[in-house]
């Protein structure tokens, strides 16, 4: 069994106490430090779960218990993409499915499946709240809406070329599945200012509204007391 | 109500009312600047907490993440000079199949939660907030963090906020994908280091929640829209929507839609007039079935294209509100195929804990496999229709009566197409018709 290097430990060390000591009660920060111990290792690791199991007070059987209930945590190395495919009820019909068959057979791996250069893994992913893209995919949890076969499959080419790709509504720059495990650990990365506050089918609505000349009703007078 | 305001050919027409979606085209609505100075947190925090909880009652304001619980008594539930902690948990674990607002709503407006969560947490007495987010949406929980941490910065946050001696700390906490994490007991479970299983209830969180404490668990929406409400004033609230479901919400339009995407309307407001704003149901084609509320609520067909979107008239129709997720499918979709997929998305998501949900899901999703590949017979509509009976109303939590919803009300509408599929041996439709791509070939 391999552990971290006196210097990665002192600052997991660092990252775990401070994350710790958000909560009331330590047992809570669980999930934020396994994903902290995935964005050093890339999954969790035997090690990351002992890593955890200590500094929680915890014995490794039940981190392992709840690490392996929660799908975001990889028992193995996820490539430095990770690539989902939404494929339930509405993306399925919208293109989902074709786009999950056409990539799979592309890219040469099937669900869970990382390539060989370690770049690009592949998930067949449920619902993610963005059905008004639909079909929709993510990477490293960064959304890339309104998807095609040939956008899904361009998109995947461009990773392992190691081209710069920036989310539909995202950072300019996507970050790897590393560092966007620390940003979900509670560590924050700068770039939330980054991206559009909202686009497309998001301001559908409120573009009809104000087209329309649509409005709340004006409240009444000395309305909070 | 004069919310349905009747115009020349005697059509109703409800019109749409942005207020959590207002500022959504600032380039800047995430930040500070683009959404205003927490005015309603500084009126809240001058009020009598008690006052807070009568406005919210007053309002009529009723859960926006699903069930529709009125928001102000379950905050009056807490018990008041127990001694005890109180917490205030956000429910963001936004996962319900075609549920897509709360996400949007904290990419552009993260603020609005954050000034919610300081009025409902003051109100409650609670001096410890989490805000529990799904883990995949990154750029969301960026968003939040940020909105967090800028709310500290100027005092909105923190110890004695704004000098009023009220103290409040709010951690940004994500998941790790689960959707019965958006199960409110188990969201507990989960924030407290668990696998995210339900509890049996009662105990309610409002009595023996978090660490056992009492404990308010409200949806995003429902939270964002308290600073509104204090702001405006009750009576400004209940001025929109219906008799018993006030107020307005998001609703989201997805599938096959000439103009998918966010909509915000009193409730009340119906399908019709939702598809005329969006320009109908996409070119050429008609509309199908479609999910008033997400996967888990029974689906409707074009029957229902008039039913008010609000609590009452969508439950008299057999359905459920839910979250107003208005997944539309139009007549190229192969409704056996789109069942599948829920059931297979529930037995996914099914925790385990309770034996009817964890087995049921699983023998659900291999006989509709089966039913979808035209291998099936009739007996299997009832064995379906059977283990769904056997799972609804038996277990721990609502997921396992979610999972029946699309069994029960896709058999009830489209019986014949589930036996044309073993008919013919085969599904009758071209999955390539349905997709967006597929509509122009």
């Amino acid at each position: 069994m391999t552990t971290y290097s006196p210097e990665v430990r002192e600052r997991l060390e660092r990252d775990a106490k401070e994350i710790i000591g958000r909560y009331p009660k330590p047992r809570s920060a669980l999930l934020p430090l396994l994903h902290l111990v995935q964005a050093e290792d890339g999954y969790v690791t035997d090690t990351g779960q002992e890593f955890c199991a200590e500094m929680l007070g915890l014995t490794k059987a039940e981190i392992v218990g709840v690490s392996t209930f929660y799908t975001m945590y990889k028992r193995r190395p996820a490539g430095e993409f990770h690539v989902g495919v939404c494929i339930n009820s509405l993306c399925a019909i919208m293109g989902g499915d074709q786009i999950w068959e056409e990539l799979t057979e592309h890219a040469g791996i099937g669900n869970g499946e990382t390539t060989s250069d370690g770049k690009v893994s592949l998930e067949r992913i449920e619902c993610n709240a963005a059905c008004d893209f639909a079909p929709v995919m993510m990477v490293n949890w960064e959304f890339f809406d309104n998807q095609t076969p040939d956008s899904a499959k361009q998109l995947v080419d461009d990773l392992r070329a190691g081209k710069e790709i920036a989310p539909t509504r995202g950072p300019g720059r996507l970050c790897s599945f590393k560092e966007a495990s620390r940003v979900l650990a509670g560590l924050p990365d700068g770039q939330a200012g980054d991206g559009p506050s909202a686009v497309g089918p998001s301001i559908e609505g409120l573009k009809i509204a104000k087209a329309n000349g649509w409005t709340a009703p004006a409240p009444s007078k000395g309305a909070s007391e | 109500m004069d919310r349905a305001r009747t115009f020349e050919g005697g059509l109703r027409m409800t019109t749409l009312t942005p207020v959590l979606t207002a500022n959504w085209d600032r380039a800047d609505s995430f930040t500070l600047q683009g959404y205003g100075e927490y005015e309603a947190a500084k009126t809240a925090l001058g009020m009598d907490p008690d006052a807070i909880i009568k406005v919210v009652k007053d309002s009529g304001l009723r859960g926006r993440g699903g069930a529709g619980f009125p928001t102000g008594m379950k905050w009056g539930f807490i018990p008041q000079g127990d001694g005890k902690a109180h917490y205030l948990v956000v429910n963001a674990d936004e996962s319900e199949p075609g549920t897509c607002k709360d996400i949007p709503l904290m990419m552009a407006n993260p603020h609005s939660l954050v000034e919610g969560v300081i009025i409902t947490a003051f109100a409650i007495r609670a001096n410890q907030a989490f805000i529990y987010i799904r883990g995949e949406v990154l750029h969301v929980v960026r968003r939040v963090q940020a909105a967090v941490a800028e709310a500290y910065e100027k005092g909105y946050l923190g110890t004695d906020i704004l000098g009023s001696g009220y103290d409040l700390e709010l951690v940004v906490h994500t998941g790790a994908g689960a959707y019965i994490c958006g199960e409110e007991t188990a969201l507990l479970d989960s924030l407290e280091g668990y696998r995210g299983q339900p509890r049996l209830k009662p105990p309610f969180p409002a009595v023996a929640g978090l660490y056992a404490c009492p404990t308010v668990i409200n949806n995003v929406e429902s939270i964002a829209s308290v600073p509104s409400i204090v702001s405006n004033g009750a009576d400004w609230f209940a001025s929109m929507g219906t008799e018993k479901s006030k107020g307005f919400g998001i609703f989201s339009l997805s599938g096959h839609v000439t103009r998918p995407g966010q909509y915000e309307a009193p409730l009340g407001i119906t399908l019709r007039e939702l598809l005329d704003m969006a320009g109908g149901v996409r070119a050429g084609h008609r509309l199908k079935f479609w999910t008033p509320g997400g996967s888990s609520t029974p689906i409707f067909t074009d029957e229902h294209l008039d039913v008010p979107l609000d609590f009452e008239s969508v439950g008299a129709k057999g359905s459920m509100l839910g979250t107003r997720a208005l997944q539309i499918f139009d007549e190229t979709t192969c409704v056996v195929r789109a069942v599948l997929r829920w059931t297979e998305f529930y037995a996914h998501e099914s925790c385990g804990k309770c034996t009817p949900c964890r087995e049921g899901t699983y023998w659900l999703k291999q006989v509709l496999r089966r039913l979808e590949k035209g291998q099936g017979t009739e007996d299997d509509l009832t064995t379906i229709t059977d283990i769904a009976d056997n799972i609804l109303g038996r277990s721990f939590c609502a997921l396992g009566d979610g999972a029946v919803s699309p069994i029960h009300s896709s058999v009830k509408h489209f019986r014949d197409e589930y036996l044309k599929h073993f008919e013919i041996g085969a599904c009758p439709f071209d999955r390539a018709a349905s997709t967006v791509w597929g509509a122009s070939a």
